[in-house]
């Protein structure tokens, strides 16, 4: 197909519009071929429902009076949708497309034509669901999502490959549950709820302050009416947020890097990091 | 001498390949980089179960995901491989002057092929799912990735963090060494602290007054069978509200 020339207007408005040069080279393209149509005279859009109609009179009207139905059904006919078939006109517009029906021709083409095609059905406008939807900027997953994937998988993977290769997983000394060690720490993630400890009692910093954090990640999305998800729309969500990452980190930070034996403070450059992955 | 293309041929023409790949697989009619083989290489996948035809290009750019979710996904299947080859070498077993345990931890560094190596990408694997899910998760807040319609898959994440957090812990205990033990200690003392049932949260967690045996074998099953299980079930309904909700979110 030769290609389609843009109508460059409108896609100089789209672009100071905004909108992505992809969808404005699109939508410019479309505008081109609709002022060409439009030039050549044709009409847009759906066929409106007259022209329908009148190619529903010229079928009957080249029936002529050449079936006692068409009269019998035209007046039950009268009140109804202008384009109904009787069960007859029917009956006959497929007994003349097979060739068989004399020259009456069938609905929409001329009795004396060489169509080969002919009408199957006549749907009013009104009858056509318009829908709007947007266009959205889109890409085959594949090659360009599994792509991305793989080469974010392979360098993830070759690191994590690297890191094994030079650093051993720490192996400490047979478990012994009579003899509690100086250092005594949890899992880093889980430091953050140690470090609480060292204040509060461990009903409250190890189930009630740990519960109300759950509940309240997983009440967030119901509790957070703001629609939109633009960043300066929702300036307290994200400060309230760092700060609740900020807090857990620091406490994180605190607990692995600043406690040692009997969960003293201590500062690591003076008394070593008392930290094991 | 058959030619390429006459072995390519009776390779690819009979009962047997068709039946493995589907109509229009790029494997029954080769590959041209057109918009419909595109499309096909996408459909007639097994990762059409992940994957739509076409996503949001915006999603594409690696600083609006930077690859998080799937990122942690890799790293469970990691585990998930790496896991299963430690198991052939490790039995939970850590009576009392019988601890095989710890016994198979020094076997698998010192004479199992590829024992350390394996071990380590394990270890180091797991810290960093438990890193990636937690910045997947900020990723998430910081976009309104879920805001309507998603609220309910940053529920299913949540769920999804602390199973992390739990598949780590349990696995944690597993080397049977003092680091392992104690550190557990203190984790779930913190449990027998929950209110009116902490006593018997605590009993059901260590399989008895306090960690031995029992405890690792609990805790072993715990950590290879049962939470993987409930993880992969909330993995899948995670990823398909992904797809169900509309894909990624965004643009901003």
């Amino acid at each position: 197909m030769a290609d389609v020339q843009m109508d460059q207007e409108v896609y100089d408005r789209l672009i100071a519009e905004g909108k992505s040069e992809r969808i404005a080279r699109a939508k410019a393209k479309a505008a081109a071929v609709r002022k060409g149509k439009i030039a050549e005279g044709q009409t847009l859009g759906p066929k409106p429902a007259e022209e329908a109609s009148k190619a529903l009179e010229e079928f009957r009207a080249s029936r002529g009076s050449g079936g006692v139905a068409t009269k019998t059904a035209a007046p039950a006919e009268a009140g109804a949708p202008a384009g109904r078939l009787s069960p007859e006109e029917r009956a006959a517009r497929v007994a003349a497309s097979l060739g068989n029906g004399g020259d009456a021709g069938s609905i929409g083409v001329p009795a004396a034509s060489d169509h080969t095609h002919r009408l199957l059905a006549l749907v009013p406008p009104s009858g056509i669901q318009q829908v709007q939807s947007k266009q959205m900027d889109k890409v085959y997953t594949w090659p360009h999502l599994l792509l991305v994937e793989f080469v974010a998988l392979l360098a993830v993977g070759s690191l994590l490959l690297v890191v094994s290769f030079f650093l051993d997983a720490p192996l400490g000394s047979l478990a012994n549950p009579n003899e509690v060690p100086a250092i005594n720490k949890a899992p880093w993630y889980f430091m953050g709820l140690q470090e609480l400890l060292a204040y509060f009692h461990p009903a409250v910093a190890g189930i009630t302050i740990v519960g109300v954090v759950v509940v309240l990640l997983m009440a967030l999305p119901y509790a957070d009416k703001n629609p939109s998800a633009k960043p300066e729309n929702r300036k307290f969500a994200n400060m309230a947020f760092t700060f609740f990452l900020a807090f857990w980190g620091l406490l994180v930070m605190i607990g692995s890097f600043l406690r040692g034996a009997g969960y003293e403070w201590v500062w690591p450059w003076v008394q070593g990091l008392g930290f094991t992955l | 001498m058959p030619s390429y293309s006459d072995i390519k041929g009776s390779v690819q023409d009979n009962v047997i390949w068709k039946s493995i790949f589907r109509p229009g697989s790029i494997y029954r009619k080769g590959y041209r980089d057109t918009s419909r083989d595109r499309a096909l290489a996408a459909m007639n996948n097994v990762l059409y179960h992940l994957h739509p035809v076409k996503v949001k290009r915006h999603g594409l750019k690696l600083t609006y995901t930077y690859c998080l979710g799937g990122l942690s996904f890799f790293l469970f299947v990691l585990l998930t491989i790496t896991g299963i080859f430690l198991m052939f070498f490790y039995t939970p077993a850590a009576g009392a002057g019988t601890e095989i345990a710890y016994m198979n931890m020094r076997d698998l560094s010192a004479s199992v092929t590829f024992g350390a190596l394996v071990r380590n990408l394990h270890r180091w694997g797991a810290h960093a799912m438990v890193f990636t899910v937690f910045l997947h998760m900020a990723r998430v807040f910081y976009h309104g990735a879920y805001k309507p319609p998603r609220e309910f898959n940053w529920v299913v994440g949540v769920i999804l963090l602390l199973l992390t957090l739990f598949l780590s812990f349990t696995g944690y205990l597993l080397p049977w060494d003092q680091l392992a033990l104690w550190a557990v200690t203190v984790g779930t003392n913190i449990a027998g602290f929950s209110p009116v049932f902490g006593d018997q949260v605590s009993f059901v967690l260590l399989g008895g007054v306090e960690i031995g045996p029992e405890t690792l074998l609990r805790w072993y099953v715990l950590h290879v069978l049962f939470v993987p299980f409930i993880t992969v079930v909330f993995l899948a309904v995670h990823f398909w509200r992904i797809r169900k909700d509309g894909g990624i979110s965004g643009p901003l």
